[in-house]
């Protein structure tokens, strides 16, 4: 056993409401400079939708992730020897055209304008080339289902439903939208890692915070293609591949990430999973159906004493352990099990999991009203507006047990909390809920508290860095002591 | 007197630059060290450009570095009229490579607004020199015929008396002034390597081919640190 500890993520797709406050702050902290203008480290995609960069789920395209070889995991796009033939040009990457290209606008001219017999106008004008230019395309241009027969109709998720189920999905009285926030996800397979020639990107061990070192990434981009979820981003300006850092520099001093604390809807979710990395090439490799439920094998019990012990001598701290006990994300992933990583069959372990959303279900018309209730239990499930193969598609790597069993879970929770505030359901029907999902009275208050009236130290709790202790600050500081700061500090250059 | 700044004063001058330079940028100033890749604006015209001049390039530094390491190895190859007409032939289908990928990167950079924006004054000094080594060499594989046999009498000791410091321009003196153009461009190009693009090719990433595919550093190191005199060792701890 080796285990570690990894930040994870819980986000709750019922409560996110899209208002995309969390790319804003992401992009203010981070993302607003020459070259990065088009990145989003945090991004908001409508469901249905082909999200960000345009269809970046379609690997057949992209070449993202891992595929299954033999007993063992190969990277989908290049192996190492292909990689290397193809530093000169990357056969597999996305460009700028797939994202869009970034403007601003012309605001002086509002105000500088001579006098004339039409209204001055703010043009677009390139960020790129500093010219005007046409729009053709933008951030979230898909948004609340904009522009449907191009992006909704589009989406790669649907690829096994019935033309029937696609049909349905897009008709005015039935169809319906979730929304789907994403950031890296801090994976234990990271397949971005894997592909760097140069070796510049890496885990850090202590939280297993995904980085690029920025003075070693040679801008031979094959982390753009190698990560599936396309959360490396080049900087066309400096020539280097920049990702989300899970606001290191917060996290370290206490603070929630950017995106996790500006959070409007409160869907975020931050702390602890104890891992054991020696599992990870076995659970990688595993058959596609065994996915999920091995990977959620590796995280283990915080309370469990030999867990604890192994921790502790594999240098695991005790306020690191301790955050674990507390985690907000153990309790969504293991202790109720209804949060599930996103596209688990690209191989990477992502260590973003979601709570999948409750849609509406389909309404009967029929009699001149619109009638969404049903007679059985689990009706609501059954006939949700959005095929139970998609959302499996998307969390489950296409498994719909697995996700209908999250699903009546949530449902359970929720008639549990109505028998308990509004007392209009049979006791029955509650018991038989409970029976079926193997939730208890106690476990779906907690889900209900947790989701619904979590505190702010409830959702983030984060482990002490112990940065006093890091390995620069044990070196001979009598070296360093009387000369000018810790060192040099070069500002970032081009050539 | 010209001969003696291109062929002797140059070539150690770009020599040390490029020693010096790179180590001290290496060292200081790593950011800086990239490829600069701009096929995330442009990707077409690129596969042709790049690899037609990155596969031209590498082929025609690897034949240099042979003719100059074992010149009589060389030399007896071409011995022979047909293994020294496909020796030579090989050469200049290289050569029209690299000249012809650099042709379509400058067509490239100056046809495409946005790649006007990612190229630097020394992105311009660079396409100037790589124009400049294209050019003359192709004029030498036309006009001075059998490069591969007389660049193993000429330049191969001229070169080896620049490595061994007693420069010796007796050979290499009687050659064209396309000659001479061709081996100080050469030198240039060394010399521009730490200040330029070119330093990425001192860090090609051959440690791929065998490092582990996970990549973990820890910040701190808590196992050795519950044993403090593993730390420093010349430290005596005062309670043990």
């Amino acid at each position: 056993m080796d285990i570690r500890s990894q930040i994870a993520m819980v986000f709750h797709l019922d409560k996110c409401i899209g208002c995309h406050t969390c790319s804003i702050a992401c992009k203010n902290i981070w993302t607003d400079r020459k070259g990065a203008e088009y990145m989003w480290w945090n991004n908001v995609e409508t469901k249905p939708g082909t999200g960000y960069p345009n269809k970046w789920e379609d690997q057949s395209v992209y070449k993202g992730g891992w595929i299954k070889s033999g007993d063992s995991v190969q990277l989908k796009g290049m192996d190492r020897k292909s990689t290397m033939a193809n530093l000169f040009h990357n056969p597999h990457m996305p460009l700028m055209d797939d994202y869009y290209e970034p403007w601003t606008y012309d605001y002086a001219n509002l105000f500088e304008a001579p006098a004339g017999d039409d209204q001055p106008t703010a043009r677009p004008i390139s960020l790129v080339t500093g010219e005007p230019m046409d729009i053709k395309t933008g951030p979230n241009w898909d948004d609340d289902l904009g522009g449907s027969p191009d992006y909704a109709r589009q989406d790669v998720n649907m690829h096994d439903l019935t033309p029937a189920e696609r049909e349905a999905m897009f008709q005015l009285e039935r169809m319906t939208m979730f929304y789907l926030p994403r950031i890296c996800n801090h994976c234990l397979n990271a397949a971005c890692v894997a592909a760097c020639p140069s070796g510049a990107i890496y885990k850090r061990g202590e939280d297993g915070i995904v980085l690029i070192n920025q003075n070693k990434c040679r801008s031979w981009r094959m982390c753009v293609t190698a990560c599936p979820y396309k959360k490396s981003y080049y900087n066309w300006n400096n020539g280097k591949s920049e990702k989300c850092l899970l606001c290191y520099p917060r996290l370290e001093t206490g603070q929630a990430p950017a995106c996790m604390h500006t959070c409007v809807g409160r869907i975020r979710y931050l702390g602890v999973l104890l891992y054991d990395a020696d599992r990870i090439k076995e659970i990688a490799s595993c058959d596609e159906k065994e996915l999920v439920a091995k990977q959620m094998d590796i995280y283990l019990d915080p309370f469990d004493e030999l867990v604890q012990q192994a921790a502790r001598e594999n240098g695991v701290a005790d306020s690191t352990l301790e955050s674990a006990s507390k985690s907000p994300v153990w309790k969504f992933v293991k202790e109720w099990g209804i949060a599930l990583p996103l596209h688990p069959e690209y191989r990477t372990m992502p260590n973003l999991f979601y709570v999948p959303p409750l849609l509406p279900a389909i309404a009967d018309t029929s009699g001149g009203t619109y009638e969404t209730t049903s007679a059985s239990l689990w009706g609501g499930i059954e006939s949700s507006r959005v095929p139970m193969q998609y959302m499996a598609n998307l969390f489950t790597a296409g498994d719909t047990m697995k996700i209908r069993e999250v699903l009546k879970k949530l449902m359970a929770v929720r008639i549990h909390r109505r028998g308990v505030t509004v007392g209009d359901l049979n006791e029955d029907e509650c018991k038989q809920a409970f029976a079926e999902t193997g939730l208890d009275a106690d476990m779906a208050d907690a889900i209900f508290r947790l989701t619904s009236l979590p505190k702010f130290n409830e959702r983030f709790v984060i482990p002490d860095a112990h940065r006093e202790e890091a390995t620069e600050l044990l070196e001979n500081t009598a070296d360093i002591k009387g000369n000018t700061g810790f060192g040099t500090i070069n500002t970032p250059q081009r050539i | 007197m010209s001969d003696i700044f291109l062929l002797i004063a140059l070539p150690y001058t770009a020599l040390i630059v490029m020693l010096v330079g790179s180590v001290y940028v290496y060292g200081t100033q790593a950011y800086k060290v990239t490829s600069l890749s701009t096929q995330f604006l442009e990707s077409r015209e690129l596969f042709f450009g790049g690899l037609f001049m990155h596969w031209g390039i590498v082929a025609l530094f690897i034949g240099h570095l042979i003719a100059f390491l074992f010149p009589s190895a060389v030399i007896a190859w071409g011995g022979n009229p047909v293994r020294l007409i496909v020796l030579e032939v090989t050469a200049l289908i290289f050569g029209i490579s690299f000249f012809t990928g650099v042709i379509i990167l400058i067509y490239r950079r100056m046809r495409n607004k946005r790649l006007h924006r990612a190229t630097t004054d020394m992105d311009i000094v660079v396409f100037i020199v790589l124009l400049a080594q294209a050019v003359t060499g192709m004029w030498i594989a036309l006009t001075y015929k059998w490069g591969s046999a007389w660049f193993a009498a000429v330049l191969t000791p001229y070169l080896r008396s620049l490595f061994l410091l007693s420069p010796d321009l007796a050979a290499v003196s009687a050659m064209p002034i396309i000659v001479k153009l061709h081996i100080s461009t050469a030198f240039v190009l060394i010399g521009l390597i730490p200040f330029s693009r070119f330093m990425h090719f001192l860090v090609f990433p051959v440690k791929y081919f065998w490092r582990p595919f996970q990549v973990v550093i820890w910040n701190r190191n808590r196992k050795l640190m519950r044993n403090s005199k593993a730390i420093m060792p010349e430290v005596k701890s005062k309670n043990s």
